[in-house]
């Protein structure tokens, strides 16, 4: 896989000016957030959708201390380990100093406001398909929060991962707003849509990655393996999830399986989120799930 | 000493190690036995409430009431003898307990004062109304996973 990187990279520098241009981090247009005006009330939502505080709080974070965005977090991957950094209003350590349209960039086209390549463990990749409304309102939200003057500590990932431009190349590649379920039934599961694939980001785990690290579409949500290394993610699709919508729904609220097994690891935290929504979010998800195609 | 005598206390020191090794592996065994099937009465009582709080069943007070308060006894048990030493996941086989368990007592004590406070909540309410039961459900769901998230491998 590192060989196959290396290449990619050689084939970039070999393509000269070209590659530099192709490779170059892309903003959105400012007329996608021209005039938009967040609302904080709204924000927590989208939050609690997206899942942030499950990777930028503190490491074992409880109760109001997963709202102390101060990061830190490790996340291994084939490629090195990846560590989430504090996106805290902190004006230094954190994100505070930012503009709502640097927060833009950074979530829907993973560019830092330096111009900078963010490394794909963000998932900037389904971020990209969400309202940039939500985004704002997100990004209002997350100016209420307590600032921490934590430092973010530098990924842990070697040559030639380490050059961020190469993540130019990997998106131009894999880099797209398009869904992963192009058709869905009901309107109801088209809320589900976007929150999952969107807001979610459950396809990050639930799908298997190719040789680039890039998601399978081909096998949305047909599981993978686990990159703790210890178990597996399990199936979502309806090839192996036999839960019913309800099932479903109340397992996104308590955790409680229909078995009464409970939600474990990382997952449980997702469940500690999504808890949270009002109940026609779950039965949304569960809808969307239920429209996903059959996959192993 | 006579080496008959010498081989006759070592075979007995042996055997006694060997039937003392057999002890303690059943003894775990049994451990990670009872400890299972306690999580499956828990569950099997879990059930009609889990079903009426998602609609899936007619709301039934008397019914209720019976299994929250089955459930608070069994949440209200004393677990120690459930979890000896040498009965962790990489110890042990078919379990999927960590080792952490036994090194983190305090903590484990706190999650399992959290479910106990979770399910006194729950058999307070649930024979009152479906809205009540359907509130107290959370809080128990999130005890539970509280401590499978700490300390319960992956499948």
């Amino acid at each position: 896989m590192r060989r196959l990187f290396a290449l990619a990279v050689a084939l970039v520098v070999a393509g000269g000016g070209t590659g530099w241009l192709l490779t170059a981090p892309k903003r959105l247009p400012e007329a996608a957030l021209a005039g938009l005006e967040g609302d904080a009330g709204r924000g927590e939502r989208i939050f609690l959708a997206g899942g942030c505080a499950s990777c930028h709080d503190a490491e074992g974070a409880e109760g109001e201390a997963r709202l102390v965005l101060s990061g830190g977090r490790r996340f291994p991957s084939d490629f090195g380990t990846f560590l989430a950094p504090n996106i805290s209003p902190h004006p230094e350590a954190g994100i505070g100093a930012w503009s709502f349209a640097d927060f833009a960039n950074a979530v829907m086209r993973g560019v830092s406001p330096e111009g900078q390549h963010y490394y794909p463990a963000f998932p900037y990749t389904a971020y990209a398909r969400a309202e940039p409304q939500d985004i704002a309102d997100l990004w209002a939200f997350l100016l209420t929060l307590p600032p921490d003057a934590t430092p973010s500590q530098a990924h842990e990932v070697g040559f030639p991962f380490s050059i961020r431009r190469s993540v130019g190349g990997w998106k131009l590649l894999f880099f797209a707003t398009d869904w992963a379920v192009a058709e869905v039934p009901t309107p109801e599961a088209e809320r589900g849509r976007y929150l999952a694939e969107a807001l979610g980001h459950c396809g990050e785990c639930h799908t298997p990655r190719g040789a680039l690290g890039q998601l399978e579409l081909s096998r949305w949500l047909a599981g993978a393996p686990n990159p703790t290394g210890r178990g597996t993610i399990p199936n979502l699709t309806p090839a192996k999830l036999e839960w019913s919508q309800s099932d479903i729904a109340g397992y996104l609220k308590t955790g409680f399986t229909p078995d009464f097994d409970t939600a474990g690891g990382h997952m449980a935290e997702v469940v500690q989120n999504l808890s949270q929504l009002p109940d026609e979010d779950r039965a949304a998800i569960a809808a969307y799930l239920k429209a996903v195609p059959p996959a192993n | 000493m006579k080496p008959l005598i010498r081989n006759a206390l070592a075979f007995a020191a042996m055997a006694s190690v060997m039937a003392g090794g057999a002890l303690a592996q059943s003894a775990v065994e049994g451990a990670i036995k009872a400890r299972k099937a306690h999580m499956q009465l828990q569950a099997f009582n879990l059930g009609p409430l889990g079903a009426m709080a998602k609609g899936e069943m007619p709301y039934d007070a008397a019914q209720a009431s019976a299994a929250a308060g089955n459930l608070a006894a069994l949440v209200s048990m004393n677990m120690g003898r459930y979890f000896p030493e040498g009965s962790a996941q990489g110890q042990a086989e078919g379990t999927r307990a960590l080792p952490a368990i036994w090194e983190n007592g305090e903590d484990v004590m706190a999650k399992v004062a959290a479910l106990n406070e979770a399910v006194t909540a729950l058999n307070a309410t649930a024979g009152t109304d479906l809205a009540s039961l359907q509130g107290a459900m959370g809080a128990v769901g999130e005890a539970c996973g509280a401590c499978h998230k700490a300390y319960r491998a992956p499948e």
